[in-house]
């Protein structure tokens, strides 16, 4: 017997609700700036695309954090890590993030999150296990007196001309529209996965980049999309770490070599760029032969989700070879996103503050991934500041917001340049964008003739996006998460094209090696109409 | 992919609908939640922990589903694995302190 659905399908009244800060996404960048606002006296509405305790990039995973206790010797590390870079990350700012992370942590650990211990009895912080750190954070968010709205995508910000003030978007399991008037704007709505079915990707889809860039925000490091992760073939575990102690075979059975000849015995970091070669001749096999019992055993313990694939398809990975591929990861272990211009996290947009991987992380970690560390101190620390910064900026603007008249500033996917035609539609689309940003061959290793001719149909799948792509009532989060795709696959390609040389994830098989010139970060200002520029210490520019 | 809502084992408290992150599930006026849109499922495995009575399969799968019986999947002990795994029990977090995840840092 056919079941039916409860939930109410009749158009209700749209949901308006009024808030000092409005944060927009549900992963721990959100969670932190929700709680800053509000410990700080603001009234917070939280609003996401899914539910927060679950969604996002570190629910499903089991996040390393960078985690640097205080002391000089703070320094010395975060020099050491700054090497690793590509001259592009700053050194004031990862000591800022690795200062704040760290107090974050101790107060995850004061509220009470159940952390391990190390051997001598005292806590280990710096691992956080998404599942357990996710929920915990719903419960101190709603401790906090924030207004939570899961299941209530933002489609667009609003702006009274001056500056910021809110967002509406569409609760999609009652199919109500809803609107928040805000007088400031965290966005904390992650990276963009171009789609590629890996953990927590359902709602990366860079909403946020495009709601930023409609308003003026600028991004910057976008040409840096070319992380990928390895996974057992065809499942969305894309954590490398148990391949740190792999071997890896060619369906004949020979072992592919590293760079001194010697059979591979160790898959992450920059060892993926072997394994990305071979995976474009042909199917790759794996096997964990390098780990000796105890370290099996930890690893089945401590990074169970890794091992339901191999337990559900019946395949001991300690003993069987198993097939594997690398997963795209565009700017959820790449470091593009929207731009930040002063320390509170804000965009240069009045009213407006981005956290986690919604923003670019270039200045904490450059052209290299900031994945199994950087990145979730990042969220801690960003989230934060966008927080206070937000709660700040609103106190100021106080009475000020809400007078003039408010305009929506969403174009793409929900109002046509021209008339909306029912053949563009949302999934060819994005089927279109990732056959550019996706294959090994095209974005793993990069060259200029490929980009062009990326860029090429890049620009026409954005016309006919902008022009035609238009849906009605849920189906606009769909139309809206295309064109966010669609434009963060375009600026990606661009800057791609324009970084003339390869620098950490960006390898340019016609420009190999670092280009002096090019030591500093492309920023990307504009929509349809957009323009590079270089940064060389845009901040220091703008502080002084 | 998500593949299977045991109708035996579910007890229709609808948390699934509520905490799957991309809403792949309907409730329903008179039964267990059903797949409503597989297609959005993005292979988490969190809908399994967060089940009070491991009702939920989620397969290896993240292109497609597999076709897995519900009898196999039982027979095979699958239900609740993932939440075994952890130390998550009746839909309830628990485990994280016993989290070895340090010394595989230490290897590393
Ligand atoms: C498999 C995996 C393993 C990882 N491991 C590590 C690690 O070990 N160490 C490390 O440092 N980092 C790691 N990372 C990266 C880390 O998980 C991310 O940096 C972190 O989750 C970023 O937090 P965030 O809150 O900014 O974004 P996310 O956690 O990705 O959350 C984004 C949120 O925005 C919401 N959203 C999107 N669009 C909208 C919209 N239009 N309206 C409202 N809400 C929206 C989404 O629903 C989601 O809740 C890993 C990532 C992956 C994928
Ligand atoms: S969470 Fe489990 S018990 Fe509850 S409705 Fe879903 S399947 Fe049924
Ligand atoms: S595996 Fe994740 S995305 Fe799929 S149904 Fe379960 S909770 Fe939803």
């Amino acid at each position: 017997m056919p079941k039916t659905a409860t939930a109410a399908r009749s158009a209700p009244e749209r949901l308006h609700l009024t808030a000092d800060v409005l944060v927009l996404g549900g992963g721990p960048s959100a969670a932190w700036a929700a709680v800053a606002a509000a410990e700080s006296g603001a009234t917070v509405v939280l609003a996401d695309k899914g539910y927060l305790g679950t969604s996002g990039a570190t629910a499903p995973s089991n996040t390393g954090t960078w985690c640097v206790p205080p002391g000089d010797n703070r320094h010395a590390v975060v020099e050491r890590r700054w090497q690793r870079t590509g001259e592009l990350a700053d050194q004031r700012w990862m000591l800022r993030c690795v200062d704040t992370a760290y107090r974050n942590l101790l107060q995850l650990s004061e509220w009470g999150y159940p952390f391990p211990s190390e051997d001598d009895g005292r806590l280990y912080i710096a691992n956080l296990r998404g599942p357990d750190y996710m929920r915990f954070m719903r419960r101190r968010v709603l401790l906090a007196g924030v207004t939570v709205l899961d299941h209530h995508p933002a489609l667009e910000l609003l702006s009274d001309g001056d500056a910021i003030v809110g967002a509406a978007g569409i609760g999609r399991q009652i199919e109500r529209d809803w609107r928040v008037d805000a007088k400031a704007v965290v966005l904390a709505t992650g990276g963009c996965a171009f789609r590629e079915r890996i953990l927590g990707s359902t709602g990366l889809t860079g909403d946020g980049y495009l709601m930023a860039a409609e308003a003026g925000a600028s991004l910057s490091g976008m040409e840096f999309t070319g992380k990928y992760t390895l996974a057992p073939h065809g499942s969305s575990l894309n954590k490398g770490l148990p391949f740190r102690w792999a071997s890896f075979h060619r369906e004949d059975g020979s072992a592919i070599l590293g760079p001194t000849g010697e059979p591979l015995r160790n898959g992450i970091g920059e060892r993926e760029e072997e394994v990305a070669r071979a995976l474009i001749e042909g199917p790759v096999y794996a096997r964990l032969d390098q780990a000796e019992p105890a370290l099996q055993g930890w690893l089945r313990q401590g990074q169970p989700n890794c091992f339901v694939p191999y337990d559900r398809a019946g395949i001991d990975p300690f003993a069987d070879l198993f097939r594997v591929s690398l997963r795209a990861e565009g700017t959820v272990r790449g470091t593009g996103g929207i731009d930040i211009v002063s320390d509170d996290c804000g965009t240069g947009v009045p009213g407006l503050y981005v956290a986690g991987d919604a923003a670019s992380r270039e200045i904490m970690t450059g052209a290299v991934s900031g994945g199994g560390a950087v990145n979730s101190s990042w969220a801690l620390a960003s989230g934060w500041w966008a927080g206070k910064g937000a709660s700040t900026h609103a106190r100021r603007r106080g009475g000020k917001a809400f007078r003039n008249e408010v305009r929506p500033l969403g174009q793409a996917g929900l109002r046509p340049a021209a008339s909306p035609r029912a053949d563009i539609a949302a999934r060819e689309i994005i089927e279109t964008v990732r056959a550019e940003v996706v294959p090994l061959d095209k974005n793993f290793f990069r060259s200029g003739a490929g980009l062009e001719k990326s860029g090429e149909r890049l620009e026409s799948v954005w016309r006919d996006v902008r022009d035609h792509l238009q849906g009605e009532g849920v189906e606009r989060i769909r139309t809206r998460e295309a064109a966010s795709i669609a434009a963060a696959g375009r600026w990606s390609v661009a800057a791609a094209l324009h970084r003339s040389e390869s620098r950490g994830m960006h390898r340019r098989t016609d420009l190999p090696g670092k280009s002096p010139t090019l030591a500093h970060r492309l920023v990307l200002t504009g929509v349809d109409d957009f323009r590079i520029s270089g940064a060389p210490e845009r901040l220091a520019e703008l502080a002084s | 992919m998500i593949e299977i809502v045991s109708a035996t084992r579910c007890v229709e408290c609808d948390i699934c609908v509520k905490v799957c992150p991309a809403n792949v599930f309907d409730a329903t006026k008179d039964g267990a939640p059903v797949i409503a849109r597989q297609e959005d499922c993005q292979t988490c495995f969190l809908c399994e922990i967060y089940c009070p009575t491991d009702a939920l399969y989620v397969a290896e799968t993240a292109e497609g589903p597999t076709g897995i019986s519900e009898a196999e999947v039982e027979a095979r002990h699958l239900f609740g694995g993932y939440a075994r795994a952890l130390g998550w029990k009746r839909g309830k977090a628990g485990g994280s302190q016993f989290d070895p995840t340090h010394r595989i840092r230490v290897a590393q």
